[in-house]
């Protein structure tokens, strides 16, 4: 039990970030694909920037988990097709209802009852996938 | 304290919170992948009777669980105690474009608004509800799952991990986002 409250504290740091930063904004989702503002670029792009500073120090210094495991870091099976028609698929949706997986929680934590709606369907659209997986190209 | 976070936040700050926080997950022995939920969901739900896809050890993943209900609370708690009470800053341009397809971008955070547009979410059995919520979520979810990943997992883990692969996936979420915004998104927020 005690392993999980420091994911649910990291959860709760989350869903404050992913609200002052406006990343659950549908209308921030708008400017972005739009290209009339910075904003989302600025976030991705800082998030990013240090992110992999982080993470090349990480692995240079050979850090451990605090559990003394090697840390999740495994380099993803290279393929075109998968993540190009995947990509494009999350994105039309991205822009459709203004919000990726991490914020559909968090404006759920809002009050937006709606977006639950969103949550049962993407459900069922993950469901799908593993359903027609083996006739897909990956 | 509450006053000071309240403020809005500089991307900067927000973005630096996010690389931090992928750091914390990575040292806490889990990940920066929030879509992978979506997957314990449907193995929760029994879907391993209809897909091998989701005969899987989920129950590794339930950190990742407690770390989306973490999320949930984070989202009431700010709503509830660090809401800026100043405008919203939408780009002026941003704002008529949406104006002209029926929507309109509130001038601030009060009474719960700011975040969603009133014309979708508060109907969503309207068509444009249902086609914007229901199709919009499906292909979150079947997208997501096929690219191997969403905005945490390819965008910020992936890339700062230096993959390829996430990098294709991001240019995939760009192609689909793009065409979404501005070829087919206006006609849907057009309809009646």
């Amino acid at each position: 039990m005690i392993k999980f409250i420091k994911f649910l504290i990291a959860g709760i740091i989350f869903g404050i970030v992913m609200t002052k930063s406006e990343a659950i904004s549908w209308f921030r989702i708008q400017e972005m694909f739009r290209f009339e503002s910075f904003h989302m670029y600025g976030i991705i792009g800082v998030a990013v920037g240090l992110g992999a500073i982080f993470t090349f120090l990480l692995k240079k210094t050979n850090t451990k988990t605090m559990y003394g495991s090697e840390l999740n870091l495994t380099p993803k099976t290279m393929s075109v097709a998968r993540y190009l028609i995947g990509g494009t698929i999350f994105g039309l949706g991205w822009a459709m209802t203004g919000a990726c997986p991490g914020p559909l929680f968090t404006l759920l934590g809002h009050g937006i009852w709606s977006i639950a709606i969103v949550i049962a369907s993407a459900t069922l659209g993950t469901l799908a996938y593993g359903v027609f997986r083996s006739k897909l190209p990956h | 304290m509450i006053e000071f976070l309240s403020q809005p936040w500089h991307w900067s700050v927000s973005g630096a919170l996010i690389a931090l926080l992928m750091v914390l997950l990575l040292w806490f022995g889990g990940k920066f992948g929030v879509s992978s939920n979506l997957r314990t969901f449907c193995t929760i739900a029994g879907a391993g009777k209809v897909s091998d896809f989701f005969v899987w050890d989920w129950k590794a993943q339930i950190w990742n669980l407690v770390f989306i209900m973490g999320a949930v609370i984070g989202g009431f708690l700010a709503s509830h105690y660090l809401i800026s009470s100043g405008p919203l800053n939408i780009s002026a341009s941003t704002v008529t474009y949406l104006s002209s397809v029926g929507i309109t971008t509130p001038q601030d955070f009060s009474n719960g608004g700011g975040f969603v547009p009133e014309e979708i979410f508060s109907d969503p059995f309207s068509l444009k509800g249902i086609i914007i919520l229901i199709i919009g979520g499906f292909f979150i979810g079947f997208g997501t799952r096929y690219a191997g990943g969403c905005t945490s997992g390819h965008a910020i883990s992936g890339l700062s991990n230096l993959q390829l692969p996430s990098l294709i996936a991001v240019v995939g979420f760009f192609i689909g986002g793009l065409a979404m915004t501005w070829l087919i998104l206006p006609s849907i927020l057009n309809l009646q």
